[in-house]
């Protein structure tokens, strides 16, 4: 409608302009015919779409893994990459049909200095659109480092809960889910399987510390009761005592329900289940855990993403693919419905009404205006088979159940 | 002479009888997660048997006599031909990776089929069972529908949110069209001017003109005490007399009936779990829904539009067709 618009008006004017001028130097009507001619083929050349080529960079901030991790839970380097690859791929088959062609490029260093340089090297070159897999320092250099640029930044990786309430970041979108969002998965399914008294044993690490707070936030948000706190020292190898040692460990004064475990990097996580004292579930970092993507979801078409994601990295796809594969994909349905590639007409498309982002969850997910974070229901897994979906049934919520998980508007200081 | 012709239109009338009540109507309902079909007879509504297929089985069609069905087998990568007389499976079309949906040509000699995982559509000559051509579609192809004269086949793809318009001609791409996310079934009216689009994830349905390729008309629903975006339409139903349409959608468990003279939604009917593709009998009268998680089929009478039966079939029923029986 508009391009007609545009259209008329174009014709109008060159209407207007050559009659004036035939009436100044007397150019014969054929002439004036002509030049309408000339606009109209212009304006046709106009009204067809132009290419549009754009390229997005995958900025990884290398993290040391601990070393007494067990080999099946490390985390493959190609994490994150290879679900915007994926996405990228999806992105260009609708691409073609629209004349739009996505590319990617890769960085990952271990500095903090690098990382700045490197976005700020590809941004003088005139590159907008970043996807982030950094832990939470680097994320509030690089948003400070963003004030007044045109840019689009996602987050694929970082889950501090600060990020969505206190620690407001101006310019990032964030896919990764937080560390509030699972633990209140969580406890809306302890809610409903009435299973209220909870052990809490968690790390001695900030991360663990960090899974353990946001647990309680939970707890209290939906009244499930914290029997007792632990925190487990690492003093003995677990792989050869875990029989004796954990038993006494889950030893309480209080009967309890299930055992929430906070141990993010699983340095003993792993070992809780079927050792507790009292013979009872365990969530958290190990058993029951709340994921945005896992290998054994299936539903809504998810079978068809799996397929296509084993194909191309020959692995399961994880939580910070899946993250990193929304985050692409985001751009690219905003690229396809709005056919340009002016990041801050992009960045208000993903922040409005209009904004549905079909994600293989059985419903649609947009941003949460406040803190930007991508709402969306959350699977809970145990390691060969999914278990529940939260938001729980029977979760109210005046704007959407999905805003039962995380920090909704009035919890966040963000805005 | 008066009393023969009497007796004769008797007997004419009492043979006719005997064929009516003998007649009967199966449906064939493809069973997703227990590899096997469900036949319903109509006139009893109930599962009479049950036949084992390949993995997976989603899509179902007849051939143009009905004695034949084609059943994609999207995990064993394979089109299925099962004889509806024998119900014994006679063979197999070549189909490329992974069909899930299928169409038939109206000249009875081509099917096409949507290959999920390699974002192609595969043309197939059904006598020499080769595979004639196989054309770029976007990720994830699904809904599929050949137009009334044959002219034109369409292809929705889930991924890229289009309605891919495919010359049968020349089997190339002439058009694309952008929906709302999630595009699933495409319908043509039965003059061939209009294409129906339900889109899942974007809670829609739009109307495309299918000379222009735009759209000309969208429909959302609104279910009470169902939130909007549990509303998923799936599976399109257009009545042959263009009065109704009916829209399957998905877990807001309900069909929905849209009066295509005010093209407004007319009414809801509640029918079971995840609700998803829909078909019609023969003369109309009643149209049958397959409801993936409560893994039944409910029976509407279309005269009434009312739900009068649900029929328990297998796990994750998915397609269904049906069929005159002598």
């Amino acid at each position: 409608m508009f391009e007609f618009t545009m259209f008329l008006i174009v014709i109008f004017t060159v209407f207007i302009f050559t009659q004036s001028l035939s009436a100044i130097v007397n150019i014969s009507a054929k002439k004036q015919f002509f030049a309408i001619g000339l606009s109209l083929i212009c304006l046709t050349t106009l009204a067809q779409p132009q290419p549009i080529t754009l390229q997005i960079s995958y900025v990884k901030f290398d993290q040391q893994q601990a070393s007494n991790v067990l080999n099946i839970f490390k985390i493959p380097e190609d994490s994150g990459y290879m679900g915007a690859e994926l996405a990228i791929n999806d992105s260009n088959t609708t691409g073609k049909f629209l004349k739009q062609h996505f590319t990617l490029s890769n960085f990952s260093t271990a500095k903090s200095d690098d990382f700045l340089r490197y976005l700020d090297a590809k941004y003088l070159q005139g590159q907008q659109i970043f996807i982030l897999d950094a832990p939470l320092t680097e994320l509030v250099k690089v948003d400070k480092w963003a004030k007044n640029k045109s840019l689009l930044l996602f987050n694929v990786s970082e889950s501090s809960d600060e990020l969505r309430s206190t620690q407001c970041l101006a310019k990032v979108f964030h896919t990764s889910v937080s560390n509030a969002m699972k633990s209140d998965a969580l406890a809306q399914w302890l809610l409903h399987r009435r299973m209220n008294k909870v052990l809490l044993v968690q790390g001695n690490k900030a991360e663990d510390i960090q899974l353990a707070h946001s647990f309680i936030r939970s707890a209290k948000r939906f009244g499930i009761k914290i029997i007792d706190k632990k925190q487990w020292d690492f003093n003995t190898d677990l792989r050869r005592s875990t029989q004796q040692e954990i038993p006494l460990f889950t030893q309480t004064v209080q009967d309890y329900d299930a055992v929430y475990v906070a141990d993010k990097s699983k340095e003993f996580a792993e070992f809780i289940p079927f050792n507790t004292y009292l013979p009872r579930p365990v969530i958290g970092s190990a058993g029951l855990e709340a994921l945005a993507w896992h290998g054994a979801i299936e539903q809504w078409g998810a079978t068809q993403l799996q397929n296509r994601f084993t194909d191309l990295a020959s692995r399961a796809m994880n939580e910070t693919d899946f993250s990193a594969y929304l985050a692409v994909r985001s751009i690219a349905q905003s690229v396809h419905k709005l056919h340009s590639k002016d990041s801050e007409k992009l960045k208000e498309y993903i922040s409005s009404d209009k904004f549905e982002l079909a994600a293989y969850k059985g419903r649609k997910l947009s941003f949460r205006s406040w803190n930007r974070q991508l709402r969306m229901p959350l699977s809970l897994v145990h390691p060969h088979a999914l278990v529940s979906q939260s938001p729980q049934p029977g979760m109210l919520h005046p704007v959407t159940e999905l805003d039962t998980l995380g920090f909704d508007a009035q919890e966040s200081h963000c805005k | 002479m008066k009393n023969l012709t009497l007796a004769s239109l008797f007997f004419f009338a009492a043979a006719l009888h005997i064929n009516t009540s003998y007649a009967t109507e199966f449906a064939y309902v493809t069973n997703e997660k227990d590899d096997n079909i469900s036949v319903i007879d109509l006139s009893q509504n109930k599962v009479i048997k049950t036949i084992p297929v390949g993995e997976r089985p989603r899509g179902i069609i007849f051939n143009k006599q009905h004695s034949l069905a084609y059943i994609c087998a999207s995990e064993s990568d394979r089109i299925q031909i099962l004889d509806l007389n024998t119900e014994q499976i006679v063979g197999e079309l070549p189909s490329g990776e992974d069909p899930e949906t299928i169409a038939l040509h109206p000249n009875g000699k081509i099917i096409y089929t949507s290959n999920e995982d390699d974002a192609l559509l595969t043309v197939i000559d059904i006598e020499t069972a080769t595979v004639i051509a196989q054309i770029d579609v976007g990720v994830e192809p699904e809904g599929l529908a050949v137009s009334p004269d044959g002219k034109i086949v369409v292809v929705t793809s889930e991924t890229t949110n289009m309605v891919h318009w495919i010359h049968t001609e020349n089997n190339t791409n002439f058009a694309n069209t952008l929906v709302g996310a999630r595009p699933r079934s495409a319908k043509f009216t039965d003059d061939g001017k209009f294409l129906w689009v339900s889109s899942e994830i974007g809670g829609a349905v739009v109307v495309l003109d299918v000379n222009t390729q735009e759209i000309v008309k969208e429909f959302t629903f609104a279910i009470r005490g169902i939130h909007r975006d549990r509303v998923q339409p799936v599976g399109v139903e257009l009545s042959s007399d263009g009065r109704f349409a009916f829209v399957a959608l998905g877990p807001a468990n309900h069909v929905a009936v849209i009066d295509r003279k005010t093209m407004e939604v007319d009414k809801y009917l509640l029918v079971g779990r995840r609700v998803w593709q829909l078909a019609f009998n023969d003369d109309q009268s009643q149209l049958l829904t397959t409801n993936g998680i409560s893994g039944d089929v409910s029976v509407i009478d279309v005269k009434a539009m009312k739900v009068t039966k649900s029929i328990k079939v297998g796990r994750y029923p998915w397609g269904v067709v049906i069929r005159n029986v002598p």
